[in-house]
This record gives structure tokens, C-alpha cells and sequence, in this order.
């Protein structure tokens, strides 16, 4: 699986327009010093050759070195790595608990005023795009009440509450993006649920309706549950790029888009390769989990 | 007839007065329950009695002031000690349920929650309304699991209702139910769900325990011989009215209305079958082995035979492996060992390397004509489908012989152009039927057709096979744990247990004197016209137990 998206990673890179040496070198380069550039960057292999290089140093952990500056792309991406995951930790802590919470409530209140109003907030949130919630936030958070500020730099020494504090709005933004999805999800898996015969008996049994929701729809829904939010975990990581370029985050999406405009490919492939193996695992996670959640499955007889 | 002014006031526990239940179906609201009254005293057990879409299971549950999704009460009073719970406000009609009146569904599978333990579902109510504390209630449902006859009474509540087998589920549903004592069960079809086998347990532990408790019961059933060991009074209703109430002896043995003495003449009166002397062997199995993901062995050495213009029952309980004889033959399993012959020849064990010619040869009808039909497909183009498929028929050829199939089922010409949702179940067991006779098969397999349908309609169902056997020569493989439809239908019978056939014969020598034991332990089983019939049979095993024979081999 990864490898066929090494693969597809490969290609497209290849099919970026431009060439890294012209661009590195300027205008001031000779036909002579982009051949020689190229030689030097075995730039002129054949492409399949190429792609087995690079794939073989991965395997042996070696991400190679970037072309730009010519330090080690994991030195690179590094620290890189740790603030984007520290950033979509944040916002996952944040918005799992309250997305379930709203979407049992909104399944407990259905159809009611409470259950219009957070169905309308949330899907209001998810058709902006990301970057339009980001700005907006930061106008009001940031320019208008300055709360917050505006751009999330972040750095060595710093302590914990300071990292916390500095990426509050992209946190926020993320938790506006992602809570509506799943939140609908958890609603819909319960309802779906409430159909059963064992519902029926529970309210028959005289059970209260918020234990009914709690104690006896949510263990049997789990399973859509966990799915959208391993799925939005993913997104977290990967679906970053816009809001880390928004606020000027030092996170794995900029260096992945600064990295583009300077043609500096290495960098590139790496950063796709790493978003790819996080999705892969998260979803593979999400398979597990859900069969974890099987009762039947979980207790043979 | 009865009226509560007639008993004393302070007994009468439960008092419903010209209930009217509705519907909202098509668009419209449409009446379920038309005016019905009863009423049950302290410690008493009313049965009702009916049909599918009597409203027996409506009034059953409206008497904890609840309807389904759908439905509502439109007028009317139910009265519980006094209280009118029409119309009462949620929370009193939820503090209610549970500690005063309490239910038992038909599927215990379905309606205990899978993702929790036996013991949490139990306690639940109690410990929620402050009954009784936590440890308490475990106690209490530790002495009501060992009431029940349930095994390893202390630790079965650790357990989760799939690892726990359907009747003795069905068997903690009933403890639950008795969990805070209530003053009313309402049993809504406990044992219908059930093989006889498993039934007769689950019956007798029903009994004992509301007769120990002094509970009060509603007794919902469509089979009355299983109601009549159970209730003091019996109601019959139909399409929402009463037809009669009455003690259960005197209903039993003096009916008033004819409704009544049609579903007692249910059990009693089949008809005979004729006698075959072909002795061309259609099909023959032989010494037939299968296993589902070469572990779990389902059948073990089978072999029988069907000779053509008969009919054999396949009968026992579930797990037996009966439906997996009959995926054997139809090529869906194939077998890990033995072969099938059709007509001498021994055929492919793969359903898709079998020519089309053989399927045409061997056809099936199910258990449930619902799903069996496609629901989008005039019932003209459901038995146009194999005319076409098998005999490359179209047009004017196509449309006559769809209409004698229509003739065949005792269905009018008309109904060519109706869609399954606007037939009955009965009748779309008939399209089902003609489908199957569509393509003019040797032999047709039947896996339980009649268990989904009402008592009277698959009587009916029963009498158009044979009609249909007399005419045709067509030969019956037929799959059932009911052991009417085998006395009613079969030649031969083949009895089977644990994957093995434990014996097999002409019926008159398999359903005479003497039995085979676990042929008996089925016969036995089964609910006669007679109150005193489940006392008698607990007794009887009681002492066969006492004795030291088991029956189960």
C-alpha cells in the first residue's frame, strides 16, 4: 500500500513544471554549471532509476538531504514532525470529547430546538473554507479582542502553557473545521441505533433517556464513531497545510509548501510519504479499534 | 363474558376500557385496536390470543402506556391500581415501567443489549429507581437465575447475551422481568422464537416463577395450545375486536365463536396423505459431510432419499442441520466428503458448475416470502423471470402460462399485475410457489415456507403443495422444526440431531409407537389442546430424570 503510494508520490513530484537546477542556479546560469549541478545531483539518471534510489535509502532510513541547503531532510523534518503532531494533539484533545458530548445530546434532544441549532452551527462551520475560519479568527481574536496572537511562532525553550497559548487559534480553527463532521457521525450512529429492539426494551424497562443514550445506544455505535474520528485524526495531521501556512506555523505542512516553491523535491517527497504513512496508519488503527468494539468479538463464547 | 364489575374492586389490578389504538400507515392514521376492553386481577394470567395484526402485541404494550414509533392511543383508559396511564405524563409512566409492570420481548437476542453484561442489564432498573442496592439486586438475580433452572446460576450474569444459548437468553429475559417484583408482566410471545424442545423449558419456567411470585401476567401468543398451559382466562382477539374471552377450560373445550374453533381445529384435523408406489429415486445423498470453515463439523455421515411424488420432512431443532443438508444439495456448501446423486448420477458439488438444465431440475422456496420477492417486480414479471430464463419463453407463449401458474396457486388472473407489498404473506408464499413450479422441477426444496405465516395460512399453504404433489409428481424436500407440518405433509420422515440423522422411515412408523428417544423428547414436546398438558410432560420427565434417563442422546 505504501509503496504503490511511494510510487504515485514519485510520479507526481516528476511531473512538477520547472527544473531545480535553473531555478536554484538563477540567471546567471551557464548551460555548462546546470549540466554540471545535475551530474552532481544525479539529476541526469533516468527517472526509474532514480526512484529506486531514493526508495532504497528510505528503507534503510535514510531520507537523503535536501537540495536547497544540503542538511539532512530528517534533521529537517524533525522538530518539524513535533510541532505539527503537537498541534493536532491539541486540537483532537479538544474537539473529540466535545464533538461526541454534542452528538450524543443532539441524538438524546432530536428534532428538537438545541438539536437544529448545533446541526446548523457545526454545518455553517464546515462549508467555510479552512482559511476563511482562520481569518476570521484572527481578526476577532487576534486584531479586534487581541487575545490570542496572530501568528503561532513557536521555539526552542519554550515552555508548555507558552507552546499552548501560541497555537491557540490554529488549534481553534482545526476544532471548528473537524467538529461538525463528527459530531453529525455520532448522531447519526446513535439514532441509527435507537431502532433496535434492545432500546425498546430499555425504555420499557423504565430507563432514563439520557442512560438509554449513554449506557445502551453509544457502546453500539462505536463503531462509525470511531471511524469518523480516526478519519478526522488524519485529517488533523494531514489537512493542515492551509491553517499552518495561515499562521505562520513551523509544522510539516509549511515546510512542505516552502519547499515546493523552491523546487527542493527531496523535501517534498519525504513530507508526502510521511503524511501518506500516518493516514495509512490511522486508518488501519480505525479498522482495529472498531473490531475491538464488537462485544461479539471481543468476548467469544 | 367477563366484566370487572363482576369481580371485586380492590383485585382488579389492570382495567382497560374500549381502547383504540392507531396506526399512521400510507399517509393516514388507520385503526389497530378497535375498542377492546379487559382486565386482570392480582395474581391472574389473561392470554391473548390471535393472528398477526390482531393487536394483541399493541395492547400488550400499551398496557405500560407505551406504543411503538408510528402509533398512538386514540382514546380510551387504562386503568393500573386506579391510576389512568393514558395520557399520563412521561416521567410517571417511566418510574412505572420496570418496578410495577414489567415486559418480556419475543427475541430475547435482539432485545438484550449486546455490548453488556447479563448481571448490568438485570440491576439496571432496580438500582436506578432505588429499589435496591447494587449487591442486593445481584443477589436477587443470582436466586432468580437458579429459580429459572438456568446453569451456573452465580456466574451466568458475568456473561453476554451471545455467549449465552437463545432459550436459556429467553429464560434471563423472564428473571429481568421479575427483577423488582412487579405486580404485571406482560409476556409478549416468549416461546415463539424457540424449538419445541426449548419451548417446553422455557414454558415451565415461565410458570413456576409467576405462580411462586404471585405475579399477574398477560400472556400474548398466536398459538393457543402453548396459552392454554398458562392462562386462567383466555381473549381472542381479531383485526383489533375482541371475538371472545373466557376461562381457559371452558374456551378449550366449548367455543363460542367460530374464529375460536378454527384455530382449535388448527392442531387437531390434517389430512391424510396418499400413498405413492413409484420408486424412482430422485435424489439420494450419501453418507454426506460438511463443515463450515473446515472446522465446525454441521453434518456428519447423512444419507436419505427421495423418491418422486413424495415428500420428506427433514425435521429437528435448530443446530441440527437441516438447512445445511439443503445448502448441500443446492451446491451453496459444498461437502467436505460424500456425494449427491440426481437421478443416479452423481452431480457437482459447485452450484456455478452445474448445468442450467439441473438447476432448472431442483427448485427452492424460503422461509420468508418477504425478502424472497423483489419488491420493485410485478408478481407478471417474477414468475416471467424463470419461464424466460429456463424455457426462452416471451410474449402471448409467456403471459398464458403465467396465468395457469396463477390458476395452479389459487390466485385470480388479476393479480399478474400486483406488486409483493400488495399481497399477503400468504399469498406471496404462493407467488413463491409458482415461481418455483415455473420451471417445472422434479424436486422442491421447502425450508420452513410455513413457520412465517399465521397458523390458518399456512394450512392453506400446506393443502395447495399437496394439491400440487397430486398433480405434478413433483417430490418435497420439506425443512421444519414443526412437527404438524410433518405429521400433516410428510411420507417419509428423517429426524435429525447434532449433525447426524438419528433415525429415518415411513412416517406411520416413525411418528407410532415405539419411539425412538429423542423422536419422543420432539413428539412430546409439542403443545397439545389440553391445560393440564405441560404439567403432565414436566412431571413425566421429572421422573424419567429421577430415574436417572436422559433423554437428550
Amino acid at each position: 500500500m505504501l509503496f504503490i503510494i511511494s510510487v504515485m508520490i514519485f510520479i507526481g513530484v516528476e511531473a512538477l513544471p520547472g527544473d531545480l537546477a535553473e531555478s536554484i542556479l538563477g540567471q546567471a546560469a551557464t548551460p555548462e554549471s546546470i549540466d554540471a549541478f545535475r551530474r552532481a545531483l544525479q539529476l541526469d539518471l533516468p527517472p526509474h532509476i532514480r526512484y529506486l534510489y531514493w526508495i532504497g535509502g528510505i528503507l534503510q532510513g535514510e531520507l537523503g538531504t535536501s537540495l536547497a541547503n544540503n542538511r539532512p531532510i530528517a534533521d529537517l523534518l524533525g522538530a518539524r514532525i513535533g510541532n505539527t503532531f503537537f498541534l493536532a494533539t491539541t486540537a483532537a484533545v479538544v474537539s473529540i470529547p466535545i464533538s461526541i458530548a454534542l452528538g450524543m445530546l443532539a441524538a438524546l434532544y432530536r428534532e428538537s430546538f438545541f438539536d437544529k441549532f448545533i446541526s446548523i452551527s457545526t454545518l455553517s462551520m464546515i462549508s467555510f473554507p479552512e482559511f476563511f475560519v482562520a481569518y476570521i479568527l484572527m481578526v476577532l481574536l487576534a486584531v479586534e479582542f487581541q487575545i490570542f496572537p496572530s501568528l503561532a511562532t513557536v521555539s526552542e525553550g519554550m515552555t508548555f502553557l507558552e507552546r499552548l497559548y501560541a497555537i491557540a487559534l490554529p488549534a481553534l480553527t482545526l476544532t471548528l473545521i473537524v467538529i461538525a463532521h463528527m459530531m453529525r457521525m455520532t448522531r447519526a450512529a446513535i439514532i441509527n441505533v435507537l431502532a433496535s429492539p434492545y432500546i425498546e426494551m430499555a425504555h420499557l424497562k423504565g430507563i432514563k433517556k439520557a442512560r438509554i443514550i449513554v449506557y445502551h445506544a453509544t457502546p453500539n455505535s462505536l463503531s462509525p464513531i470511531i471511524n469518523v474520528v480516526v478519519l478526522n485524526l488524519a485529517y488533523l495531521v494531514v489537512g493542515v497545510v492551509l491553517v499552518e501556512v495561515v499562521f505562520v506555523y513551523p509544522g510539516l505542512g509549511q515546510l512542505l509548501v516552502d519547499s515546493v516553491s523552491k523546487r527542493d523535491l527531496p523535501v517534498v517527497q519525504a513530507s508526502c510519504l510521511i503524511f501518506s504513512a500516518v493516514y495509512i496508519l490511522l486508518n488501519l488503527l480505525a479498522d482495529v479499534l472498531s473490531i475491538l468494539a464488537n462485544p461479539k468479538l471481543r468476548h467469544p463464547k | 363474558m367477563s366484566d370487572p364489575v363482576y369481580t371485586s374492586k380492590t383485585n382488579c389490578l389492570l382495567n382497560i376500557r374500549d381502547l383504540y389504538i392507531e396506526g399512521y400507515q400510507e399517509e393516514e392514521w388507520r385503526q389497530i385496536v378497535k375498542g377492546v376492553s379487559l382486565h386482570v386481577n392480582r395474581g391472574e394470567v389473561l392470554g391473548l390470543i390471535g393472528e398477526s395484526g390482531a393487536g394483541k402485541s399493541t395492547i400488550g404494550i400499551a398496557t405500560m402506556g407505551y406504543t411503538r414509533a408510528g402509533c398512538r392511543i386514540k382514546s380510551g383508559s387504562i386503568l393500573f391500581e386506579g391510576n389512568e396511564l393514558f395520557g399520563a405524563d412521561d416521567e410517571t409512566l417511566r418510574k412505572m415501567r420496570g418496578p410495577r409492570i414489567s415486559y418480556v420481548a419475543q427475541s430475547a437476542a435482539a432485545s438484550f443489549n449486546p455490548a453488556q453484561k447479563l448481571t448490568h442489564q438485570f440491576v439496571e432498573t432496580a438500582v436506578q429507581e432505588g429499589v435496591m442496592s447494587f449487591a442486593e439486586a445481584e443477589g436477587r438475580a443470582k436466586e432468580l437465575f437458579r429459580r429459572l433452572d438456568l446453569p451456573d446460576p452465580d456466574k451466568i450474569g458475568e456473561r453476554y447475551p451471545h455467549q449465552v444459548s437463545g432459550g436459556q437468553l429467553q429464560r434471563c429475559m423472564v428473571a429481568m422481568a421479575m427483577a423488582c417484583n412487579p405486580d404485571l408482566i406482560v409476556f409478549d410471545e416468549p416461546t415463539t422464537a424457540l424449538d419445541v424442545t426449548t419451548q417446553i423449558e422455557v414454558l415451565g419456567a415461565i410458570k413456576e416463577v409467576i405462580e411462586a411470585y404471585g405475579t399477574a401476567a398477560i400472556y400474548i401468543s398466536h398459538d393457543l395450545a402453548v396459552v392454554a398451559q398458562i392462562a386462567d382466562r383466555i381473549m381472542v382477539l381479531r383485526h383489533g375486536f375482541e371475538v371472545e374471552t373466557g376461562e381457559t377450560r371452558q374456551m378449550i373445550e366449548n367455543p363460542k365463536e367460530d374464529y375460536t374453533r378454527e384455530l382449535l381445529s388448527v392442531r387437531k384435523s390434517r389430512g391424510e396423505t396418499v400413498d405413492h408406489e413409484s420408486e424412482e429415486i430422485v435424489l439420494e445423498v450419501k453418507n454426506v459431510k460438511a463443515a463450515y470453515g473446515n472446522k465446525v463439523i454441521v453434518l456428519d455421515g447423512v444419507s436419505t432419499k427421495i423418491v418422486r411424488g413424495e415428500t420428506v420432512s427433514i425435521v429437528g431443532e435448530s443446530g441440527s442441520g437441516k438447512s445445511t443438508l439443503a445448502r448441500v444439495i443446492t451446491g451453496l456448501l459444498p461437502p467436505i466428503d460424500g456425494e449427491v446423486r440426481f437421478h443416479g448420477n452423481s452431480i457437482q458439488p459447485m452450484l456455478k458448475k452445474r448445468p442450467k438444465e439441473l438447476l432448472r431440475r431442483m427448485q427452492m422456496i424460503y422461509q420468508m416470502p418477504d425478502t424472497a420477492l423483489n419488491p420493485k417486480h410485478k408478481v407478471k414479471k417474477i414468475l416471467g423471470r424463470p419461464l424466460n430464463f429456463y424455457f426462452g419463453m416471451s410474449g402471448k407463449e409467456r403471459d398464458l402460462r403465467i396465468l395457469e401458474l396463477l390458476e395452479m396457486i389459487e390466485l385470480e388472473p388479476e393479480y399478474a399485475e400486483r406488486l409483493p407489498d400488495e399481497l399477503s404473506g400468504g399469498e406471496k408464499q404462493r407467488v413463491c410457489i409458482a415461481r418455483a413450479l415455473a420451471a417445472e422441477p422434479e424436486l422442491i426444496i421447502c425450508d420452513e415456507v410455513t413457520s412465517a405465516l399465521d397458523q390458518l395460512v399456512a394450512k392453506g399453504i400446506l393443502k395447495l403443495l399437496q394439491k400440487l404433489q397430486n398433480e405434478l409428481k413433483v417430490s418435497y424436500m420439506f425443512i421444519t422444526h414443526d412437527l404438524d407440518t410433518v405429521k400433516a405433509i410428510s411420507d417419509h420422515i428423517v429426524v435429525m440431531y447434532q449433525g447426524k440423522v438419528v433415525e429415518q422411515g415411513q412416517k406411520t412408523v416413525i411418528l407410532d409407537p415405539p419411539y425412538e428417544p429423542y423422536t419422543d423428547l420432539l413428539l412430546s414436546s409439542v403443545p397439545e389442546m389440553d391445560p393440564d398438558w405441560l404439567n403432565r410432560v414436566i412431571e413425566h420427565r421429572q421422573k424419567l430424570a429421577d430415574k436417572g434417563v436422559n433423554i437428550r442422546t
